[in-house]
Parts: C-alpha cells; structure tokens; sequence
C-alpha cells in the first residue's frame, strides 16, 4: 500500500519537474549562503581559539608593566625568586609573521600549544638554535628558520623559544607580560613589594581577539540569515504550492483507503529526502562560497583587528551536520504549515484558486497585523537598544514586519487601483494581479528583503567610505611619516630633519587603561596641525589650549561612548585627574584613544621611546627631502611613509571589508530574482484555468503574455518603491545603532539617491527577466491546452 | 649513591618517554667521571657544567613534639642539554626542583623547573647557594638554611653538620655498573634539622636528621638498567647505611653500598654485598615493604614505607619517602624508587 502511494505522490514531482528545481534549488541556495557564511566564521574562530591557545590569553593571569612599557628580566627574575609562578611571553612581527616567544620550562599547560611532533628536538628549541613552531605558511615566509610544522598552529603564527624571539625581533631582554600559572606556592611575597610598576590583567578582561571581531562575525552571521529567510520564503512557496496541486492526488488516494496519517507521514519523508539531497547540494556549493569568501574575510580581519585568520578552509563535520540540520529543520518550517492542512482537510476537498485567494487576503490582514507589532517593537527599540545583540534584534523586527506587511500593503494599492480603473480589461488585470498575490507574495517577500538589505547595506558602506575619505584627509595632514628604529636613530633623526622642515611632529604613545578600557594615549606636540585639523564632535572651551597646558585630555568617541563620557567628566591618567575637554571622531579604530599634551606624557611616562614621526614639509619638497634623507642618515625607504601610502593603505582596509558585505549582497539580490522566476514559472501553470476564459473572450496570447509581463514589473516596482524606505530605515538602524555598538562610533548618513535609482532599475529588471520566460510561454501556449481547461475543469 | 631522578628530558609530559631508562643513553662531548677522583671544596660543591647530570639531594626524617613522623625532601638536579657553553636564555643548563613533605596521611610535592643563565637557577659556590625561584638551599655547609614551596606547603628549615662528608665508592668514585659507568657521589649524612612545616593541616615545628648527597656524571646508568632502589638508613646505635639496587631488564641488578660509622668512616661495599628483597607492594604494586641484608655487618631488617602513597606526581614520576626500620637495628630512613611508573 505504502509502495504506490509513495509512487502516486511521487509522479507529481515527475510531472512538475520544475517545482521539484525550485525546492531543491531554494533549499540548496538558502543552505549554502547559510553554511558558507557559517563555515567562514567557524574558520575565523578555529584561528582565534589557537592564536588564543597559544598566548593563553583569556586562561590565564597575566603581569603587564603599568606603562605598557616592556619588562625587564630582572623583574622576571626577582618575581620567580619571590614564589611568584610567572612565564614570560613577547610577540611581535617578523615579514608579517606573529612571532611568539615563550619559555616552555615555566609555561602554565597548554600554553604555546606546541606538540613535539617528529623532527622536533627540544634540545634545539631550548638551546636557542632557532627552531620554531608554525603552519605551511609560516615555513613558506620565514625560509631562513627551522620551521617544525605543527598541526594545532595558530595560522600565521610562528611559536618559538623566548631567547630567540628576542633576538629575531630586535628586543632583546624585554619582555611584553607575564602570564600567571593558575597554581601558585604558599608563603609567597606581596606583588606591590616586589614588583609595584606590573599591574595585573585578568585573564577575562583581557581584550582578546574574539572579542573584538564578535560584531563583524555577527554582521556576516546576519547576512547568512538573511539568505536563508529568503531561501526558505522559495522553499515555502514551493511546498505549498506543490501541496495545492497534489489536493486531488491526495482526495483520490484517501477514498482509495490511504490513511491520512500514512498519507502525511509519506508526505513528511519526501520531504525530508528532498532536504536531505538539497542540503548535501548547498553544503557543497556553501563550501565554495566561503572558499571565495574566506581571503577576503581573512583580509579584513587582519587589516581591521590585526587577527590572524587562515585563508584556507578546513572541512570541520560540525559544520557539515549543521548545514544538513539547518536544510532540514529549514524544511520543516517550511513545510509545516502545508502539512498541517493536509491533516485537517475534509475528505473530499479539492483546491479551489479563488477561495484560495480569499483565503489569502484574511491570512495577509493577520500578517499585516503581526508586521504592524514588530515595526511597533522595532521603533521602539530604535530609541532604547545599546547592545549588538539588541541591534540586531531591531534589524529583525524591521524586516520581518516589513516582510510581513508587503501583501497587505500590495493588496491595499491593487485594491485602490482597481476600483479606479474604468475599462474592462484594466479591471480585470487588477483584479487578476491580486489573486495572483497571495502566489507571488514570498517571492516579492524576498525581493523586498533583498532590495532593502542592498539600499541599506551600500547606504552604510558608502556613508562609511564619504566620512572616512574625509576623516583621512582631516588626519592624515603629515606630509611624511618616520618609523626609526631605536631611540639613538630617532634623536639622530630629529637632529637631521629640525632645520630641513616645517614642523615635526613627534608620535608617543603607549597603551593605558582609562575607565577600565584599553586606550592608546598619545602625546601631542602644540601644533596647528591639530589645531586646523581635527574635527571635534563635541568640545569644551578653548579645548586645544586647556589641553596643550596640560590641564585637560581629549578622547575618541570609541571611549566616549564604551566609558559613557561626557565633556567635563573627569577621568584617572597615572594617578593624575584630568577633565575631557574633547570628543573627536575616530573613524576604522577598534580601541579607545586620548590625547594629552607632549610635556605631560613625558612626565608621566618617561619609559615611552618616540620612535615614530611625523613631518610637515611643503608637498614638493617632501620628495627631495627623503631622498637627502636616505643619503645622509641610515633610515632606510621603508622607514619613511609617505601620506598617500598610508591613505591608500587605509582605504583598501577598508575596501577589503566591504567586498565580502557587497558579494554577500549580489547573492541575496540573486536568490531573490531566481525566486520571482520560480514563483512565476509554477503560477503559469495553475494559472490557465484564470487565462483561459479571457483568451476565450478575444484577448489573444501575444497580448495576456504581454500583461503578464507586465504584471510583474508593476510588482516589482512596487515592491522596490516600498523596499526604498525599508532600506533606509535599515541604513539608519546599521548607522546608528549596530555600528555604535559593533566599532563605538557612530556615522553620519549621507544619501546617494542615484545609487538607488539604479538598483531600482536593476530589480525591475530582474523582474522583468524573470518575468519573461513565463509570459512568451503563455504567448505560445497552443490554442489546445488553452480549450483543454474548459474540457477538463477541475 | 643518590643516582635519583633524571632530566634526560626536563619538559612536561610527551617528552619524557624515555624516563629513568633514558639515564643509560650515550652522549658524547660531555665528561666522564674518572677513578681515584680529588676532590677540591668549596668548588665541588657548585656545578659541573661539564658533565650531563648532577644534584644536590636532601632527605630529612623528621619529628613534630607529639611524636608524629614526617618525611621532607628538598632536590636541585640540573641537566645540560649540550656539553657547549651559551650565555642568557641560550645556555644549554637547565635546572629542576623537587620538593615533598611527607605526613603519615598526605604526601605534598612540588616541582619546578627553570634554566639557568637568566638567574632563575643555579648554584653559586662562594657563598654556597643553591636555588630554583624562591626555593633555596644555602650555607657553608656546616650551617644551612633551606625552604621551599609549593601549592599546599611551604617549610623552613635550618640545618646543622655534626659530622664529616662521607665519600661513596672508592673515594668518591661510585660504580653503578658491571660494564663500569660511574658517578662522583659523596653525601652529607649527618645533619641536625629544625624548623617548620607549614601544611594545610597547620604550621608544625620539626626536627630530625637529614642527609644531603651530591653527584654528578654524564652517563650514570647502564644501557640495560631501568631503575633503582635507594635506601639512605640511619640506625638508632648511630651506624648509617647506604644501599642501592639498580634494576636490569633481565630481572637481575646490580648492588652497592657504604655503611658509615657514627664518626664518618666509611666503608664502600662491591656488588652482592648489600641485598634488597621486596616483601610487599602497594596498590600501585610499588614495593614499599623491604627486608635488606647486609651480612658483613649483621644488618638483617624490614624497611616499611611511614606512608604508602609517597608517589612524586613530578614530570619523571617515582616513589620517595621516609621508612621505619625494625629488626637486628633499628631506625629511620628514607626510600627511593624509580622505574616503576
């Protein structure tokens, strides 16, 4: 019984081999955009969590010097002396390469995360004879070292004995913390007596990796969402409308003597095989996906956070069960709501389009009430959310509200259309477009969706690039820029370069904490460079002067807003209080920032060594100079940067980033065309019963195509005209309330209408390319099937 | 002898396959202990950087005033990973330190390790200082002080010489197989000590005696030797007795022992003279009951571990603790086993 049951509700996919595409294809798609973006992260994060092994951070303890200065071995020394379990760590670069230098014989477990693989000798490691432990890529960079390959690598992570870490990065006794074994003996000494300059860092609150780019693994996990809620709109329409069209199939089958339970189980299985299939589909194409992503994202990151993320993707099962689970509970969703219906028929029921569509309308008012809740919540939240989270939450309710909105609203403008059209066709085209909705209402769902995520999206990122170009040209006003190399060639430096420019601008900076934030603090020679240049978002009077005497600090908006600081609150700098007198703008920074003026940071760090410049110099005479400056000092050309370098530098930062949010945007706008079409090319076939009577009236085929096609145009331009301020709300919430929360600052918005008109034009399009295969079938439908729907009415 | 734990390895475990067994492997470029050595102090009392392994090794039987027996061991071993020389963190000198208190209930242990050229470890001659972090061992040797520290204890001790250096083997030329490895070893076996033992039971006041041994090689073990027995007893008439069982592969061993006078002369016994036959093993099967033989001098005595479970959890692991020793004498001591992990 159960075999030809199976082979009966089967042939309908036989029959409808275009149905069964789009719902395998619909899955495949959602899934793949979903695992892809998943798999991304889960690479990112693999990396984070080694790079994190391997320096123990957020495990252990550690030791740091209050001025963020080095530490002496001597400290080191005297705090194991005095009972105190202390490893000292240092990292640094080398050719772009993490260095890590650890001492394996005092390490707390885990730490250094070095497997003593074949080949590796501890007597080298230890002796100083320069092995060390990476990935391929390491090998691949540092020829000249005894690379030993070691599987659990961070990527782009050498580990390697403290002595020769020392040597290999210039520093050598220095020491950059001190990580705290978790066990430590009875009876040892006070830290305060012994070591009263190192503050302890716990090992929470120390600023890791992953938690920094959270919000930049939340914005693509939002992204992936984004696709799979589109996706599973297709699958959606898929199933249900498979379901309306196997309602004979099933009718018959029930007053054969198939029990609905069994009927319903059967219906469950199918779908779970197609799931299955199609999961396995999109798993594999959501594998390429973030294989191409994946450079891309390691990129930002870097660039963005400096965190080290391997650009080849590993295949993880967790993450190839999950992409299957998602396709299957995705399915489910999907398909629960068609199941249920099924097991509620009446016997006898077959489908009917009309009441379907009516049907439909009460079924859209419920929804337009559901949208009308979240768009409530979502302005709501729009005046409280802090948090990402939060953030993201607003976005969810403003899409899925609009989402849910979108066949109200367009049942209310076809409504209002209609009754305003006078001639018989026109009515009959309104009335037609609106029974058609309730079919085409997830596909129009998803272009919605698409084109808001788009409008958004490329609102943020353009807004984003018009301040920080600006932001740039305001900061970067240094002609050149000068990394020496120690104290002795930065003090000959400034010897050579006094007479021979403008001004120099010397860069001292160490990192601090100021209200329980990590902040660079800089000293700030009086100039009016700074004075001309930096734009403040808020400011006391007379800012510049009070700080330049030392009285007041200025901070970045990132600390403005993570400390909750205010113009006149008084902050702790080394002991000393000090009030805000300023708020600038610090666009692409992840961390907090303040400055102070020279002679204060000179007093209160006297350990910072200024290594770093930068120059003013008349533009044409800044080539000549560094060209005398490489004849006569012994600063190489790649120690003198100039400005449209690093411009140039930051700009591709942050150009990097936003080409993993454009790609992702491409595709969502590519899931939703390839929906329109799939729910046009179903509907063209239920639909002649509909087409058929007006054919039989006189309209001919040519002239039905052609309002067909039309039909679909006037949708998606509606559809685009209500995606317009969709988009622009979402730009507002990304604006203002996810990227305060994600980077700490907030963007002006700015609008590029032209951008829009043309992504208008690319949807409508879209629409009409999606629309056109299924009209120029009906144009050439033969007369016969047409007849055939009078014959064979069901 | 005191040929006790050993770095071939110093690194946490997975590097430390080759365990004691690892003692009897070849290396060239290092010295070798030579018979009929001289001796020359204070100098030989610092390290000998020329050679492969060397440690000073201190063993204490102590007594709290309500008469409880507690065992306390103090050890710098320091183990050169090649024979040539290196300044800072390059020097091929690395350092380990194993520290225990034993009660009649718990067995505290504490292991630290470090290397030298930095400063966090080493041996200074003049003053004497040996030292891992804040654990140290300095003095003349005629008066010493002594701490250490771990998660659960800490003790300070201050220890007083009553009697001379004892030199094992012939003259302080210890052979430690039939194929003729060897070690310089001589000990300090009569040391008054005092002091507390601060342990999460409370801080309790101790005193005893202790024994300090020192000994250094570059290849102390035959290739075919898997570990030893140790025993250092000090009997209640004032005799001490050295004794070592160096276990083969092939189930047969190889003895040695000194027997010492109460005045410090000291007689070096060769192979067979001294015997040591397990009576009964532990739940881990580690024998902790011994009868050891010594006819020469009528020694004839069961030796019982004052605490089963003295297993040293260390990165090489063994068994080391203080015994009671009953029979033709009677005393105290202390035990040491390895090769059986």
């Amino acid at each position: 019984m159960i075999r030809p049951t199976l082979q009966a509700l089967l042939s309908h996919w036989w029959r409808n081999p275009l149905q069964l595409f789009t719902l395998l294809a619909g899955l495949a798609l959602a899934t793949a955009l979903w695992s892809g973006v998943q798999a991304v992260n889960a690479e990112a994060r693999a990396s984070y969590a080694a790079a994190a092994t391997t320096l123990g951070e957020g495990q252990y303890d550690r030791l740091i010097e209050k001025d963020g200065q080095p530490i002496d071995v001597a400290t080191y020394i005297n705090l194991r002396r005095a009972g105190w379990l202390v490893s000292p760590v240092i990292s640094g670069r080398l050719n772009g390469v993490r260095i890590i230098g650890i001492e394996p014989l005092t390490a707390p477990g885990g730490i250094g995360a070095i497997e003593m693989a074949d080949g590796a000798d501890v007597e080298r490691f230890l002796a100083g004879q320069g092995q060390m432990f990476g990935s391929a890529d390491v090998a691949r960079i540092l020829p000249e070292f005894d690379v030993i390959l070691s599987q659990n690598a961070a990527p782009n992570t050498a580990v390697t004995d403290i002595g020769i870490a020392q040597q290999i990065l210039g520093r050598v006794g220095q020491i950059d913390s001190l990580v705290i074994a978790p066990s430590q003996p009875v009876g040892q000494s006070d830290l305060g007596e012994i070591a009263p300059h190192l503050v302890l860092q716990a090992a929470q609150s120390t600023s890791d990796v992953a938690q920094l780019t959270d919000s930049f693994h939340l914005n693509l996990t939002a992204f992936g969402m984004l696709s799979f809620a589109v996706g599973i709109f297709i699958v959606n329409g898929a199933i249900g409308l498979a379901f309306e069209q196997r309602r004979p199939v099933v009718r018959t089958l029930r007053a054969l003597g198939v029990s609905l339970r069994t009927l319903v189980w059967l219906m469950a299985a199918e779908l779970m095989l197609f799931a299955l299939i199609a999961g396995m589909i999109g798993v594999a194409l959501g594998y390429g996906i973030a294989a191409l992503l994946l450079p891309d994202v390691a990129a930002t990151l870097r660039g963005l956070y400096g965190a080290d993320v391997s650009g080849t993707l590993q295949l993880r099962p967790v993450w190839w069960l999950s992409g299957l689970a998602i396709a299957m509970g995705g399915t489910a969703i999907a398909a629960f709501g068609a199941l249920w219906k099924l097991s509620r028929m009446p016997l006898l029921a077959g489908g009917q389009q009309r009441a379907l569509a009516m049907a439909a309308g009460r079924r859209a008012q419920g929804l337009a009430v559901a949208a009308g809740v979240l768009l409530g919540v979502y302005v709501l939240l729009c005046f409280t959310a802090t948090g990402l989270i939060a953030g993201f939450a607003l976005l969810a309710c403003l899409l899925i509200g609009a989402a849910l909105a979108l066949p109200w609203v367009l049942d209310v403008v076809l409504r209002f259309a209609s009754s305003r059209s006078m001639s018989v066709t026109a009515q009959w085209f309104w009335a037609d477009t609106r029974q058609q909705l309730p079919g085409l209402s997830l596909a129009l769902m998803a272009l919605l969706l698409a084109m808001a995520a788009n409008i958004g999206v490329s609102t943020m990122v353009s807004s984003f690039r018009t301040t920080f170009t600006g932001f740039l040209e305001q900061r970067l006003t240094s002609e050149l820029y000068i990394d020496t190399r120690d104290a002795a060639q930065a003090e000959s430096f400034v010897r050579y370069a006094e007479p021979r420019v403008d001004a120099i601008l010397p860069i001292m900076f160490t990192q601090i904490s100021i209200a329980n934030q990590p902040v660079d603090i800089y000293g700030t020679r009086d100039h009016t460079t700074y004075r001309e240049n930096w734009m403040m978002l808020a400011q006391a009077e007379k800012h510049w002067d009070t700080t330049f005497a030392g009285e007041t600090i200025i901070v970045n908006e990132q600390l403005a807003r993570r400390a909750g600081l205010a113009i006149g609150d008084v902050v702790t700098v080394q002991g000393r209080q000090m009030p805000i007198a300023g708020i600038y703008g610090d666009y692409g920074n992840p961390i907090g920032q303040a400055i102070i003026a020279e002679p204060l940071f000179q007093t209160l760090y006297p350990n910072v060594v200024t290594d770093r410049f930068g120059l003013r110099i008349a533009p044409e005479r800044a080539q000549d100079f560094v060209a005398d400056l490489v004849r006569d000092t012994d600063l190489t050309s790649a120690q003198i940067i100039n400005q449209a370098g690093i411009k140039a530098l930051s700009l591709e930062v942050f150009e990097r980033t936003f080409t993993v949010t454009s790609a992702l945007n491409v595709l969502t706008l590519a899931v939703a065309g390839f929906a329109i079409l799939m729910s046009l090319l179903t509907l063209a076939g239920m639909r002649l019963p509909q087409l058929a009577p007006a054919w039989a009236m006189g309209m001919t085929r040519r002239r039905l195509g052609k309002l067909e096609l039309t039909r679909a145009v006037i949708l998606a331009a509606l559809t685009t005209l209500l995606a317009l301020p969709l988009g622009l709300a979402l730009a507002y919430a990304l604006l203002s309330v996810v990227n305060v929360a994600a980077f700490g600052w907030k963007l002006p918005m700015y609008l590029f209408p032209s951008d829009y008109l043309r992504l208008g034009v690319f949807a409508l399009l879209a629409a009409g390319a999606a629309a056109l295969w299924p009209a120029l079938r009906l144009a050439r439908t033969p007369p016969a099937e047409l007849l055939k729907v009078f014959s064979n009415e069901r | 002898m005191n040929v006790k734990a050993l770095l071939i390895c110093l690194l946490p475990s997975g590097l430390c396959a080759q365990g004691f067994a690892g003692l009897g492997t070849e290396v060239d470029g290092f010295a070798v202990p030579q018979p009929a050595p001289e001796f020359s102090f204070p100098e030989d009392h610092g390290a000998h950087e020329d050679y492969r392994i060397e440690w000073w090794y201190l063993t204490a039987n102590l007594q709290a005033a309500d008469g409880t027996d507690y065992g306390l061991q103090w050890t710098l071993f320091r183990s050169a990973l090649s024979p040539e020389d290196g300044t800072g963190w390059q020097t091929p000198q690395l350092w380990m330190g194993h520290a225990a208190v034993t009660t009649p209930t718990n067995h505290y242990v504490s292991e630290r390790l470090g290397r030298g050229g930095v400063g966090q470890a080493g041996v200074t001659v003049d003053p004497f200082v040996a030292w891992i972090d804040d654990w140290q061992l300095a003095g003349d040797w005629d008066h010493m002080a002594m701490t250490a520290s771990g998660p659960e204890f800490r003790y300070d001790m201050k220890l007083q010489a009553q009697g001379p250096l004892v030199f094992h083997g012939d003259d302080g030329y210890s052979v430690k197989s039939a194929e003729g490895q060897a070690s310089y070893y001589y000990s300090q076996p009569f040391f008054d000590i005092a002091g507390e033992l601060q342990l999460p039971e409370g801080t309790i006041a101790v005193s005893g005696q202790a024994w300090l041994d020192r000994e250094w090689s570059s290849q102390p073990l035959s290739g075919n030797q898997t570990g030893w027995d140790w025993f250092s007893l000090t009997f209640d008439s004032g005799e001490k007795l050295m004794g070592f069982r160096l276990n083969q592969t092939d189930g047969n061993y190889y003895t040695s022992a000194t027997w010492i006078t109460p005045d410090g002369d000291a007689t070096s016994l060769t192979d067979g003279a001294f015997q040591a036959e397990p009576l009964a093993t532990n739940a881990q099967g580690v024998p902790v009951h011994w009868q050891v033989l010594l006819p020469a001098y009528d020694v004839d005595v069961v030796v019982e571990a004052q605490n089963d479970n003295a297993w040293m959890t260390t990165s090489v692991p063994y068994w080391e603790g203080p015994v009671t020793v009953s029979g033709s004498h009677s005393g105290r001591g202390y035990l040491e086993m390895t090769g059986y992990d």
